[in-house]
């Protein structure tokens, strides 16, 4: 697919769908199309069934975590045309407590990515037929992809030998985790004039000795 | 198999008694569920009323981890996702990386990485039918197969150093050039190989048992397999000709002469035959890339992404410099985010990697084809006995490291 058709397409969507568009923009090559949380089962299902888009698959369904903004999840539906040989991607906003509609009414295979997103980053989806954990343990806490969740966590498991049953105790590590920062400066060298230094500022009179 | 209720033994039964449904847990350690998969099954008598697949078992936060780590540091862990197929998921994390940091890897590495893609859909396929046709009753080919497998994963050793989890693939190349001698051989192997497909066609196509287990077993129709997101030969098997080789080409593909074989009933036993040809076809592909593939590098030439080879290091100060930045610190890679696919063997695999423009991604998720394929087993196995479920989990060619991931 060349960028000025998948341009063309993001422009068709936004203009068929109106305000439920908020943007449809083509990055390395591909479309992203931003749209608003309550209308995604209407974009979906125009998206499947309109013949000049006709996503027939939904292959994936995720969010990233992002603390600092207002709205913290980005929820993204990635979906393939495979009559259009096309790929697209759609994204909404939410929050920890605002829920998503679940567009398990127009892919069946959105129950899984639902449950695993819904389990791993805690975004909730209304309307889903059944939204249980997935991939963590039985009776786990938390979400453990959101971002302030620490990658140890917070509970270890084993085998007691004396209580013959596996026992949860919190974390303990024998070593600290080891995480370096390679986006500060060195900051013990940052403004300190060394000797020499001031010939870079010195202004340059243009004649050598 | 342990039962979890029964009905009361010693109740008298006569003929008109009700059965009350039954609920089993089938698993997580069982030889046929392929892994740590636990269903809790209701059956009717031997009939499959509903089945709830319980997975995670052996999950293990692969993308959080991720998320910790540089780039270059990231790629071991993708080899054990789908442990039997692993240059194929290192692939689509590179192919990734390197679309983000608008780098293309020289021809000669793109041939080898689509050489050892495709001797590694060699390997999981055949592991994928032997041990389906174990888990339906037959023996033998598992134990042909896994010799030949072997002989694969010789390759793969003398190519990586190791076995299984290779770390072959990296951005913008592979990580050495293919040792003197390893074309050769593998030629001499794709001339023996499609005497081993016909052995196993001759044991298992027309066999009786294995297409009473296998035929009108698991149909997928086409729409069923559009809805619940399948892919792979479990698309292919239902008769829909896809294939991201062909239709979306990345790499050397599209200088590839091969066929897409595209099953008919989308039966379990349709979807056998759709990877017992794509065997063959996999083959064409590597004496095709052994017979074309140039001579060159196999790493860009940017210090920024790349190592420089060992010996420019011993007298160059600034190699020294780079190999010392790129396996501390990494490269950094520019702010974006993308959805990259590549064509495993099990189906589309995806990553979705979304740069912050730091040296480590920001996130990484995984799209896994089994995982699609494992939420389809409810209607696939509903109204089937409890037997063709398991015939329904061989032939969907579940993997559990990278369902639970």
């Amino acid at each position: 697919m060349s960028e000025q058709a998948l341009k063309e397409l993001g422009d068709s969507i936004a203009a068929a769908l109106g305000e439920d568009v908020l943007k449809a923009e083509v990055r390395l090559g591909e479309l992203m199309v931003t749209v608003r949380r309550p209308s995604i089962v209407k974009v979906l299902t125009y998206l499947r069934d309109h013949s000049n888009c006709s996503f027939e698959q939904l292959m994936d369904i995720t969010a990233v975590d992002y603390p600092e903004r207002e709205e913290r999840f980005e929820v993204v539906y990635n979906l393939l045309s495979l009559k259009h040989n096309q790929r697209i991607r759609i994204k909404l906003a939410t929050d920890e407590d605002t829920p998503v509609p679940s567009v398990v009414s127009v892919y069946n295979a959105a129950n899984w990515f639902e449950r695993e997103t819904w389990d791993l980053l805690g975004v909730f989806f209304s309307d889903h037929p059944d939204l249980r954990r997935i991939l963590t343990d039985y009776g786990f806490e938390g979400h453990p992809f959101r971002k302030d969740f620490p990658l140890t966590g917070y509970v270890e498991m084993r085998y007691d030998e004396d209580q013959k049953r596996c026992v949860y105790e919190p974390v303990r590590l024998t070593q600290d985790f080891r995480t370096y920062d390679f986006l500060s400066p060195w900051e013990g060298m940052t403004n300190v004039m060394l000797p020499g230094d001031e010939k870079a500022q010195a202004p340059d009179t243009g004649s050598k000795p | 198999m342990t039962t979890a209720t029964s009905a009361n033994p010693s109740a008298s039964q006569t003929a008109k008694t009700q059965i009350k449904p039954y609920t089993m847990n089938f698993g997580p350690q069982h030889p046929a569920a392929h892994g740590v998969l636990r269903l809790v099954m209701e059956l009717n008598g031997e009939v499959v009323e509903r089945c709830d697949p319980h997975i995670g078992l052996l999950h293990r936060g692969t993308e959080k981890l991720i998320e910790y780590k540089t780039y270059i540091q990231a790629i071991p862990y993708f080899d054990r996702l789908d442990y039997v197929s692993p240059m194929c998921m290192e692939h689509a994390f590179v192919l990734g990386i390197e679309k983000l940091l608008r780098i293309k890897p020289p021809l000669r590495a793109q041939y080898i990485r689509v050489l050892f893609s495709e001797i590694t859909r060699i390997l999981n396929h055949i592991l994928s039918i032997t041990t389906g046709a174990l888990d339906v009753g037959a023996i033998t080919p598992s134990l042909w197969g896994f010799e030949e497998r072997e002989i694969l994963m010789e390759f793969y050793e003398r190519v990586s150093g190791a076995r299984l989890h290779a770390n072959y693939f990296r951005p913008g190349g592979v990580a050495w050039d293919m040792p003197a001698g390893l074309a050769d051989d593998i030629w001499e192997f794709t001339e023996r190989f499609p005497k081993f497909c016909d052995d196993i066609d001759n044991l298992l196509t027309e066999n009786r048992i294995f297409k009473q287990r296998t035929v009108d077993i698991g149909i997928v129709t086409k729409e069923q397999a559009f809805d619940w997101g399948f892919s792979g030969p479990m698309l292919r098997g239902s008769g829909v000709a896809w294939d991201l080789r062909k239709s979306q080409p990345y790499e050397v593909y599209d200088r590839m002469d091969f066929d897409v074989p595209v099953g008919l009933s989308g039966d379990c036993w349709s979807r056998y035959l759709c990877r017992m040809e794509e065997m063959r076809q996999s083959n064409r592909i590597i004496r095709q890339c052994l017979k074309e593939m140039p001579d060159g590098p196999v790493r860009i030439n940017d210090r920024k992404v790349a190592p420089p080879p060992r010996g420019e290091m011993k007298r160059s100060m600034e190699a020294l410099i780079h190999h010392f930045k790129l396996y501390t610190e990494g490269f950094h890679v520019p702010a974006g985010e993308t959805y990259t696919v590549i064509e495993a063997p099990k189906g589309e695999f995806g990553v979705f990697l979304v740069s912050d423009g730091t040296n480590k991604p920001y996130r990484c998720h995984i799209k896994a084809p089994g995982f699609a394929h494992l939420q389809g087993l409810d209607f696939m196995s509903k109204g089937h006995m409890l037997a063709d479920a398991v015939a329904n989990i061989a032939s969907m060619d579940i993997v559990f490291g990278e369902i639970d991931r």
